[in-house]
């Protein structure tokens, strides 16, 4: 398996790779990790006439902290956001999910962006950027626009960036310190570091007596996309709901909720396993976040 | 399809090339180079046989270019034996502890065996199952393996 030929260009700048992109109309393709490039290229699942290589722009690595959000840049690697302080304190639902994806030797290459633009709709950090209410950044030689997660995915690999643009980083609003905020992720898969077949992120925020303030829950295998369990965000809200009732409402409502969920069977799994195990994770990862809120009394 | 001059360090040996920009690091490590002891397996990313160290790091060189590696140091599994040729501690205790069959993963796994004991002088059985989670082996099931690693680092820790 060799991939068909292509033309290599290493950019040196963000405009520079935008450029190149431009300049490409639509045939050009951006290799950052190579974690999913390489095995497209090499399989001829991808034809691009030119690859942008954007490993050597130092604008493109690191993760930044300011008062509002951690802004994470596109080509940082997965190793060192696993390993990163800030993340595991500010994100630790990224933390847990990274240890997930792949193995070392990829995640020592795979990065950030990479991940996200290419959308695998069981993957693990589209999943955490949709359950925290990420925001986007692509640039384009002329412009650059910021997207909320929410509208980023279109389906399965596919996202709203065109083929001229570069995805430079991701933002992570943060959130208040003082608020009792836990976190859980789950997932199933065939082994460990293969994709999901499904995988639940969950994250609560309890007010001073227990109640559930605040709730993001997001699925990945479900459908042609991640998408967020809103039903279920809505119930865990509504008042009435205290600590000590939370949990068994859940496991009530869960199966119900779930009826909505679109995922595929594949050999891999049929869609009413997956359905079934969805049910679970997202029980385990509520209740992972519900214990973790409950003991984060500022 | 464009070619580019490359300088690369591969076990501390400078080689300089001109490479067509598809090919990979692995095929240009065993085509060019000769330096077949980096294994050809799945050539997707999937199975660990073409593991090498990039600036010290294992990675797979099915998922790198050889444009990629210009200015960089590569270190192969020829790169893990001793000054005179012969097999280093971490081969040795491989060969020991019967830790390979029919051999084809074992590139892979020295390296990131390797990798592991740089970083970690005394490895719990699930570290090391984590630092070779990325190797496929269809022969040993990976018991061996995972003894071979601990008796490399009990032996490298004696000898220190
Ligand atoms: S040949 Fe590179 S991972 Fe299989
Ligand atoms: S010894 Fe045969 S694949 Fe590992």
């Amino acid at each position: 398996m060799k991939s068909a030929p292509f033309d290599y260009v290493l950019a040196k700048s963000i405009y520079e790779a935008t450029r190149y992109l431009a300049e490409g109309e639509g045939e050009a393709a951006v290799l950052a990790g190579g974690q999913t490039l390489m095995p497209m290229l090499s399989m001829r699942m991808a034809r691009p006439s030119v690859l942008v290589d954007i490993n050597g722009i130092t604008d493109l690595s690191g993760i930044e902290e300011n008062n509002t959000a951690i802004e994470i840049k596109a080509c940082t690697r997965q190793t060192e956001l696993l390993n990163s302080p800030i993340v595991k304190y500010h994100l630790p639902l990224l933390a847990q999910a990274l240890t997930f994806v792949g193995h070392s030797q990829t995640r020592n290459r795979g990065t950030i962006g990479g991940s996200l633009a290419h959308a695998d709709p069981a993957s693990e950090i589209p999943l955490v950027a949709l359950a925290l209410d990420a925001e986007i950044c692509l640039s384009h030689v002329e412009s650059s626009r910021q997207i909320p997660a929410t509208e980023f995915f279109l389906g399965p690999m596919m996202t709203v960036c065109e083929p001229t643009e570069l995805l430079v980083s991701v933002h992570f609003p943060l959130t208040k310190k003082e608020s009792r905020v836990g976190t859980g992720f789950h997932e199933m898969s065939e082994r460990h570091g293969d994709f999901a077949l499904v995988a639940a992120a969950a994250k609560i925020e309890l007010d001073n007596k227990g109640s559930c303030i605040d709730a993001a829950i997001a699925l990945g295998g479900v459908d042609g996309t991640p998408v967020r369990v809103t039903a279920l965000e809505k119930k865990l809200r509504s008042n009435g709901i205290s600590d000590n009732t939370l949990e068994s409402a859940m496991e009530l409502a869960i199966p119900e909720i779930l009826e909505d969920l679109n995922p595929v069977s594949d050999q891999h799994a049929t869609a009413d396993y997956r359905k079934r195990i969805a049910a679970i994770l997202a029980l385990r990862a509520i209740n992972d976040a519900i214990t973790e809120a409950k003991g984060n009394i500022a | 399809m464009s070619s580019h001059n490359i300088r690369i360090s591969v076990n501390e040996k400078t080689y300089r090339s001109t490479v067509d920009s598809r090919i990979t690091l692995l095929d240009f490590l065993r085509n060019d180079l000769s330096l077949t002891g980096t294994h050809v397996g799945c050539e997707h990313g999937v199975c660990g046989a073409c593991s090498i160290l990039y600036d010290g790091t294992p990675v797979r060189s099915c998922s790198l270019l050889a444009i990629q590696a210009d200015k960089r140091q590569i270190t192969t599994v020829e790169g893990l034996c001793n000054a005179d040729g012969s097999p280093g501690v971490l081969q040795k205790a491989f060969c020991d502890a019967h830790a390979m069959q029919c051999g084809y993963c074992t590139p892979g796994m020295l390296i990131s065996a390797h990798a592991l004991l740089e970083q970690n002088s005394n490895p719990s059985a699930d570290e090391i199952k984590e630092s070779i989670g990325g190797n496929l082996c269809r022969c040993t099931g990976y018991i061996q393996i995972i003894e071979a690693v601990q008796l490399a680092s009990q032996r490298l820790r004696n000898s220190r």
